[in-house]
């Protein structure tokens, strides 16, 4: 009954959301706040349809109701229950669900939080994101239903990939769609600015919460899948430069350069048809990355769930979204005025400067990405394309970008004093070339590479702190004085620095692990022993365990250096009964921020004794790489608490910036 | 500077276009090195018997691992034969192999031959999926020498020694 309850109200959805499109346009055309009420009053609708559908969903795999196709697909009753939960969204079918609720779910949003919005503004943003719900919803009712019925229903289910069952994965979807679908949001309101022929000040004050929000959570999305792959699949990486990743990361990239652009539209009118540009861009970035992951046209690792005959429809569904939103920018952009003149050494051109080779850096990846389906279609030669491409073309570019980084919030608006910047952070300067030397210096083997990155991550810092210490004027003024400023900062302006602090966090994390992790594997026996960088783990038992729906052999090992205990890491070899899959689960032993990784591997029968496969990797600084995302995300979510980014902000807006 | 435009427009078009340029110039360069230089080849062993790789070679082998091939060392190597319908090449492991590596399995190897002619893997992939997958399906997948249309079945899983 509660399944039929989902299937009827899925329906419900789609037919609001078409009803929402078709009742905003009209209200836009004929400008009626009757019209638009009752738009919005559907756009809400909708939302509260999808909710019940997807509670619906969760239902069913909680009760293991394997009479539902995909519940029997992806659950099974001896599942625990916070993964019976996650199966929800763990299947094509419910993942496209869950995309829907997103979708809707900011409609609703936008509807509910955007009161000050023009109302034209409004109602065309709106009619857009409902023709978007239409679209997907479309897709959802006709070619991806998640409530399709079995008859007879089995009496198991074939359960969820082991792969899968796992906390910061259970998560990793919800986060990362809403972070996608966020940009939902700013599409719409990019053909709606498009429509109405008007890009200002105003526009990019709306646009850059939506922006903001959905750059955090597209954030911590992203972090959590690399979490999830660097614990879970066992082999010590966590970003593998893998299709399903970089459709991923590009969406991420276009929104990096979109939250930047926006505060030169707001704050100089500057670059209108850019902004709007990367707008339509970030959210079109997004549904190649649901084309790219859902259609299996990619090899990849992380592959889940993917169907290559629906993705063709994905792929129609981008070719018409993107398509018509292109189409219009640029039928309309032209009409744009440009405002604003800046000279060239400007925030206005640090700012653009980080656009092109953000924008450089994207198509890089997203020419890197697609290569070898451009390739097999031209020559048939099936080929490859790894990590050592993102290396070479990536990394270069980027390390201009941060190079520059922390020069540009130290430029004035309009017309910068070069030479000024430069004086504010030649002590930041002197540190990043200190921490570059020292690590060359001390570090073994000696990685020039390695300790340039670690002296960009160090700049990166030290130069977000020397931008806080100017605003605060410090060591200028009594140090009362620059608390009191400090303290007074927009939280904008913190959220900024925290952000490019997090980012240089990161970079110190990934250049070190990268460059001086170590590793070491070998076949041990009871009592044997591993080395590695220094600490000397030792086999001590192995033994059976017995999980919900999993069988283990459980390592003990003992970790020493120098003789001293470090930690006595269990990692496990699982093998899930239903489907007969073996995983392995790590054990990580935290050394401040370094990380310890073990891994029990298979069983071998020597002569005599039996041997397990260890290995063993070291992982200096690994924690950082986890650490300065979620730092920078939490720089979005402090800037997004700016009272002048409030959603619903005030009338004030309207007036010149 | 009498050569720069008189216009306030087309001198920041002017300015812009300078930032693109090197950036643009960079990004190609390094695109069309990286092109050239870190793509591998995806070679079935009747595919690689044709093409004769040099040894040291990085390329991608795929195939399925023989029955009765697999002998599996006390030190962690592994070697195994990967084969076609024609031809097949023998492949040599160091590391912990897929949690779903069986005899008769599809799976995709990285590295490059050796001068014996073994394939020395650096990493494997298998496809991590419990789903039988039916015999003509393979065959026509391997007939076209490719396997990443095998997008149906669910996914990979990699395990590697990098």
């Amino acid at each position: 009954m509660i399944v039929e309850l989902g299937a009827f109200a899925l329906v419900l959805g789609l037919a609001l959301s078409i009803a929402q499109a078709a009742t905003l346009a009209l209200a836009r055309m004929r400008r009626s706040a009757a019209l638009a009420g009752a738009g919005e009053g559907m756009a809400l609708g909708a939302f509260l349809s999808l909710a019940v559908a997807f509670v619906a969903l969760v239902w069913a795999f909680v009760v293991s109701d394997f009479s539902v196709a995909n519940v029997a697909e992806n659950s099974h009753t001896a599942k625990p229950l916070l993964y019976r939960i996650a199966g929800a969204w763990g299947s094509h079918e419910g993942s496209i669900l869950l995309w829907c609720l997103a979708l809707t779910g900011y409609g609703a949003a936008v509807a509910g939080l955007g009161r000050h919005l023009p109302a034209d503004l409004k109602a065309s943003a709106l009619a857009v994101q409902g023709l978007l719900g239409a679209v997907f919803l479309a897709y959802t009712v006709f070619a991806s239903n998640p409530f399709l019925r079995l008859d007879p229903g089995p009496v198991e289910g074939r359960s969820l990939n082991p792969l899968l069952q796992d906390p910061a994965l259970a998560l990793h979807p919800p986060f990362l769609y809403a972070g996608y679908v966020g940009l939902s949001v700013v599409f719409s309101f990019a053909v709606a600015a498009l429509i109405e022929g008007r890009v200002d000040a105003a526009w990019a004050r709306w646009v850059r919460p939506w922006t903001l929000a959905a750059w955090s959570l597209l954030t911590l999305g992203i972090t959590l899948g690399a979490f999830w792959a660097y614990y879970e699949l066992g082999w010590g990486g966590w970003w593998f430069w893998d299709p399903v990743e970089n459709s991923s990361f590009m969406p991420w990239l276009v929104a990096t350069a979109l939250l930047h652009s926006a505060i030169v539209t707001e704050k100089r009118g500057a670059l209108p048809g850019w902004t709007v540009f990367l707008a339509l861009a970030a959210f079109s970035f997004s549904m190649l990355g649901a084309f790219l992951v859902r259609s299996g046209v990619l090899t990849s690792v992380h592959a889940f769930a993917v169907d290559p005959e629906r993705g063709v429809l994905l792929l129609i569904i981008l070719g018409i979204m993107a398509g018509g939103g292109f189409a219009l920018f640029t039928w309309r952009a032209p009409s744009l005025t440009p405002g604003g003149v800046f000279a060239p050494i400007s925030r206005e051109s640090a700012l653009v400067l980080n656009n092109i080779l953000l924008a450089a850096a994207t198509a890089t990846v997203l020419l890197g990405t697609l290569f070898p389906l451009i390739r097999e279609a031209a020559t048939g030669e099936a080929i490859s394309v790894g990590p050592p491409y993102f290396n070479l073309t990536f990394t270069p570019l980027m390390a201009i970008l941060l190079l520059l980084l922390p020069v540009g919030p130290l430029l004035a608006w309009k017309r910068g004093d070069a030479l000024g910047a430069a004086q504010r952070l030649w002590a930041a300067a002197g540190l990043a070339l200190a921490v570059a030397l020292a690590v060359f210096a001390l570090s073994e083997p000696k990685k020039a590479f390695g300790a340039m990155g670690m002296g960009l991550g160090a700049w990166l810092i030290a130069g977000a702190v020397a931008e806080l210490a100017e605003r605060g004027r410090a060591f200028r003024v009594p140090a009362a004085e620059t608390f009191r400023r400090l303290a007074n900062l927009p939280r904008g302006a913190w959220g900024m620095t925290l952000a490019h602090i997090g980012l240089g966090v990161f970079v110190l994390g990934a250049c070190y692990e990268t460059g001086w992790k170590a590793e070491s594997a070998q076949a041990v026996p009871i009592g044997g022993r591993i080395q590695v960088a220094g600490y000397e783990l030792t086999l001590l038992d192995v033994h059976g365990v017995e999980g919900p729906n999993y069988e283990a052999e459980r390592g003990r090992l003992e970790a020493r250096k120098d003789g001293r205990l470090v930690c006595t890491p269990t990692p496990e070899r699982r093998l899930y009964l239903p489907g007969g899959q073996t995983t392995t689960e790590v054990a990580i032993c935290h050394e401040g921020p370094s990380h310890l990784y073990v891994v029990l591997g298979e069983r071998r029968a020597a002569a005599g004794a039996p041997v397990w496969l260890v290995r063993a990797y070291w992982n200096p600084l690994a924690l950082l790489i986890f650490l300065g995302p979620a730092i920078m995300a939490l720089g979005g979510a402090v800037s997004l608490s700016d009272r002048r980014l409030r959603l619903g902000v005030g009338r004030k807006a309207e007036a010149p910036a | 500077m009498s050569w720069l435009p008189k216009s306030r427009t087309a001198r920041r078009r002017l300015l812009v276009l300078a930032a693109i340029a090197p950036v643009l110039v960079l990004a190609v360069g390094l695109t069309l090195w990286g092109l050239s230089d870190s793509i591998s080849y995806f070679y079935t062993p009747s595919q690689a018997a044709a093409a004769d790789p040099k040894p040291g070679q990085s390329i991608q082998l795929g195939g399925l691992v023989q029955p009765g091939s697999v002998v599996k060392h006390p030190d962690g190597r592994v070697d195994f034969t990967v084969a076609d319908q024609q031809a097949s090449a023998k492949v040599s492991f160091s590391g912990d192999l897929p949690d779903l590596f069986r005899e008769g399995q599809g799976i995709v190897a990285t590295g490059a031959f050796d001068e014996a002619g073994v394939f020395q893997a650096r990493e494997v992939l298998a496809k991590h999926d419990e789903n039988y997958m039916p015999k003509e399906v393979e065959e026509a997948l391997k007939e076209q020498g490719e396997w990443r249309g095998d997008g149906a079945v669910a996914g990979y899983q990699k395990t590697g020694t990098r």
